[in-house]
């Protein structure tokens, strides 16, 4: 009897204990309490008015530090942007930018590790932070700004949509690709302004869709379309890997306006600050004539008091970014400036290249303008 | 009697096995539901400190893209969902077709697998092995880059007789329009459907009356065909006209075009499909007992009949629960499009996904979609398995 009795407390006390893991994580005890409870949390994730402070200023700059390399995610099949080229390394400007951005930050422009995205996955690849920064040639706009949960820092390329057909099929303008089939990368500003200019323009046509730059370019050198419609810089670039690049003639004909330029994460103004300022760190030097061949002799004997506070000689810049004080110095002295940057990649002596027409500096007719580092 | 209860009562509660594979059922249960729970936590968490919230208000928003082959009227200024429905209309079809021929293939490969005929059952052995052993994604680009893409162009075009074009930019063959009065021909062929399910419920009670079936299927399939021929010449004007295709400056238009993308999927699937379920056939067919084979063909049945009227219905039993996985199989490798370009279910999400950014939502909505795919053919595949096997005793 002593025996059953005590069986019965026993099993009481492990119920007890059930129920109270149960009711650990919520105030409610019992296990059906807990599934009514998730149901219940739904609308609060949802409506919460005031959101809670995000991620916070200075994480990201911390999180890279501590890790002692920056993730960039770049493209790997665009030559002149990101791509990789024979000898198994990146090359391009947005590659190079991710080169300034890790000189900015270690002094040591190698110390970047360079994950190649998709068009698809790149907005999902910076959101959960598997990227620092996104620097693939990602064209600005509303949407991917707010609701893509990302900020553009600024302008690295100022580019235009373009078409790219066979030459000799008699195709000059968009009208004459009535009823044809036109290639277009999935995920892109690409797909939604190629809709947009066709139905504007009321030209009937057929998209012939795909995943990457790779297949995309592969369906349009088997013909199966008549055209591909990518961002300029992009037809350019494509057009030196193709079969035989003096068949194919880029249409005179501009379909939207794309800049293009790296992207971080909502919620951390720091790393924001330090992802712009390197992009103007870059525009600035070109404006005041500073290479990576003089910066010594700039640093040194600087030609005007906004070098000197650049470069670090007077003022504390560096510092305010979170960065030491020289980090402009070391994205100049390793990467080089805007100009250094842009020949590398899509100069004369390149197979890209592109002139350079609105990505000059204000000062020559361009769009490049950085705001004073005071 | 007494002594066991004794027994029982005498065993301390943390040694006594009912209660402890209960406890043991109630801590598993606790722990999925709070690891669910917490994995949920984790996202609502992290969506929020990316300044997104979970929501499914942004299907209403307009697309913007345009798609390349669709079944329903879609245009960039359709909304998400009808973007969706696209896609799942384009998943609904290359499935179905999948099916339907990979069904037939494989009923053709696994019987010509255990044919009497050397040359057959080799060649047939060949073909499975070899399609078993490959990659569908791989075969899939195969049959894309390396066979429709591969045709000739379209003022290059190989043309069949009957005017079938076949040309890198799809195959193309006549096809019928509707014309106006093809909705009064739409109501003839409802009524000469009801018309031949209601002779053909005559015939079976009349056959389960006299005992002796007559050829239901045969007559009431007659039935239906009568009523479409007469249909036809009686409406004021041909419900369908036939539309030819033209080769007309960079395409060609009229006719109905089958896509590269469209075939090479589902070529690929087909082929590959069908080598899974020919070995389920093969299996099925050998699970048959040789005596009753023997016993067919001693009461003087031909092989055809055979394998029609004793070995087939047996084997169905074996073969369907296998033949049910293959199915799903094929449904949810359809998805492999993405590959292909083919705007299935998962391409179209995909895109999506990226114009909206909302990634968690539309996987959740594909993953569902799936998964009752998947299971409204289990359910129908159960039940026929259920239906056979009561028809065998």
């Amino acid at each position: 009897m002593s025996r059953k009795i005590f069986s019965v407390f026993g099993l009481l006390i492990v119920a007890s204990m059930v129920l109270a893991a149960c009711g650990g994580g919520t105030p409610a005890a019992g296990t059906e309490r807990i599934v009514e409870t998730v149901i219940v949390e739904v609308p609060v994730a949802g409506d919460a008015a005031p959101l809670p402070p995000p991620a916070g200023y200075g994480a990201t700059l911390a999180a890279v530090q501590a890790r002692g390399v920056l993730i960039c995610g770049v493209n790997s099949q665009v030559p002149g942007f990101g791509y990789i080229d024979a000898d198994g390394n990146f090359s391009g400007i947005d590659v190079d930018y991710c080169r300034a951005l890790a000189a900015a930050i270690f002094g040591d422009s190698t110390k970047v590790e360079f994950r190649p995205v998709t068009a698809a996955e790149r907005f999902t690849a910076l959101q959960s932070g598997e990227i620092d920064v996104l620097s693939r040639n990602t064209t600005w706009s509303t949407v991917r700004d707010t609701e893509l949960g990302g900020n553009f820092t600024a302008t690295t390329f100022y580019d235009g949509q373009g078409m790219m057909v066979r030459a000799g099929e008699g195709i000059t303008t968009l009208a004459d690709l009535a009823g044809g089939t036109i290639c277009v990368q999935t995920g892109t500003t690409t797909e939604l302004n190629l809709a947009d200019v066709m139905a504007a323009a009321g030209i009937a046509y057929t998209p012939a869709v795909f995943e990457d730059a790779d297949s995309t370019f592969a369906a349009y050198a088997e013909e199966r379309c008549d055209a591909v419609t990518t961002d300029k810089s992009g037809l350019v670039s494509r057009r030196t890997v193709l079969e035989d690049p003096s068949a194919h003639v880029i249409l005179d004909v501009t379909m939207s306006k794309e800049p293009l330029g790296p992207m971080v994460r909502h919620g951390d103004d720091q790393w924001f600050d330090i992802a712009q300022w390197t992009v103007f760190a870059l525009i600035s030097a070109e404006e005041f004539g500073v290479t990576s061949a003089n910066v010594d002799a700039a640093k040194a004997n600087p030609s005007n008091p906004e070098v000197a506070r650049l470069l670090g000689n007077e003022g504390d810049l560096g510092l305010k970014l979170g960065l030491s004080n020289d980090w402009a110095y070391n994205i100049i002295a390793q990467v080089g400036n805007y100009e250094e940057v842009y020949n590398r990649s899509l100069g004369p002596d390149t197979p890209t290249y592109i002139p350079r027409g609105l990505n000059s500096l204000y000062t020559e007719g361009g769009l490049l303008y950085a705001p004073p580092f005071r | 009697m007494a002594q066991s209860s004794s027994q029982a009562a005498s065993i301390p509660i943390w040694r006594d096995e009912r209660y402890l594979k209960l406890i043991a059922q109630i801590v598993f249960a606790v722990v999925v539901v709070l690891t669910a729970n917490y994995l949920y936590q984790n996202m609502v968490n992290g969506l929020r400190q990316q300044g997104t919230t979970l929501g499914f208000t942004f299907l209403g928003g307009i697309a913007g893209f345009d798609i390349s082959e669709t079944l329903n009227d879609f245009s960039r200024t359709s909304a998400y969902w009808q973007a969706f429905l696209a896609g799942l209309y384009n998943t609904l079809l290359v499935s179905i077709v999948g099916i339907v021929l990979s069904t037939i293939l494989g009923i053709i490969l696994g019987v010509a697998r255990l044919s009497i005929n050397p040359l057959v059952r080799w060649l047939s052995a060949a073909y499975l092995e070899i399609m078993r052993n490959l990659s569908l994604l791989v075969f899939l680009i195969f049959w894309y880059l390396g066979v429709f893409l591969k045709l000739p162009r379209v003022r290059e075009a190989v043309e069949w007789p009957g005017q079938v074009y076949l040309t890198n930019r799809g195959i193309v063959m006549p096809w019928g329009l509707p014309t106006e009065t093809m909705p009064m021909y739409r109501t003839i062929l409802i009524i000469g459907l009801c018309l031949a399910l209601a002779l053909g419920l005559v015939l079976f009670l009349r056959g389960r009356q006299t005992g002796k079936p007559p050829l239901t299927l045969l007559w009431s399939t007659l039935a239906l065909i009568l009523v479409a021929v007469i249909g036809w010449f009686v409406v004021p004007a041909a419900p369908l006209s036939l539309d030819l295709p033209v080769i007309q400056g960079l395409n060609i238009t009229g006719g109905k075009t089958f896509t590269p993308e469209f075939m090479a999927l589902v070529s690929g699937l087909v082929l590959y499909t069908a080598a899974f379920i020919g070995e389920v056939v093969r299996s099925g067919i050998q699970a048959v007992s040789r005596g009753q084979v023997e016993a067919a063909r001693a009461i003087g049945l031909n092989p055809f009949q055979t394998l029609r009227l004793v070995v087939f219905p047996q084997a169905l039993q074996v073969i369907i629960p296998p033949l049910t996985s293959q199915y799903l199989n094929l449904t949810k490798n359809s998805s492999l499009a993405i590959a292909v370009g083919y705007p299935d279910l998962f391409y179209v999400s995909n895109t999506i996904m990226n114009q909206s950014g909302r990634a968690v939502e539309m996987i959740s909505l594909v993953m569902l979609t799936y998964l009752t795919f998947s299971l409204i053919t289990s359910v129908f595949m159960n039940w026929y398995n259920a239906r056979i096997l009561l028809v065998e005793r």
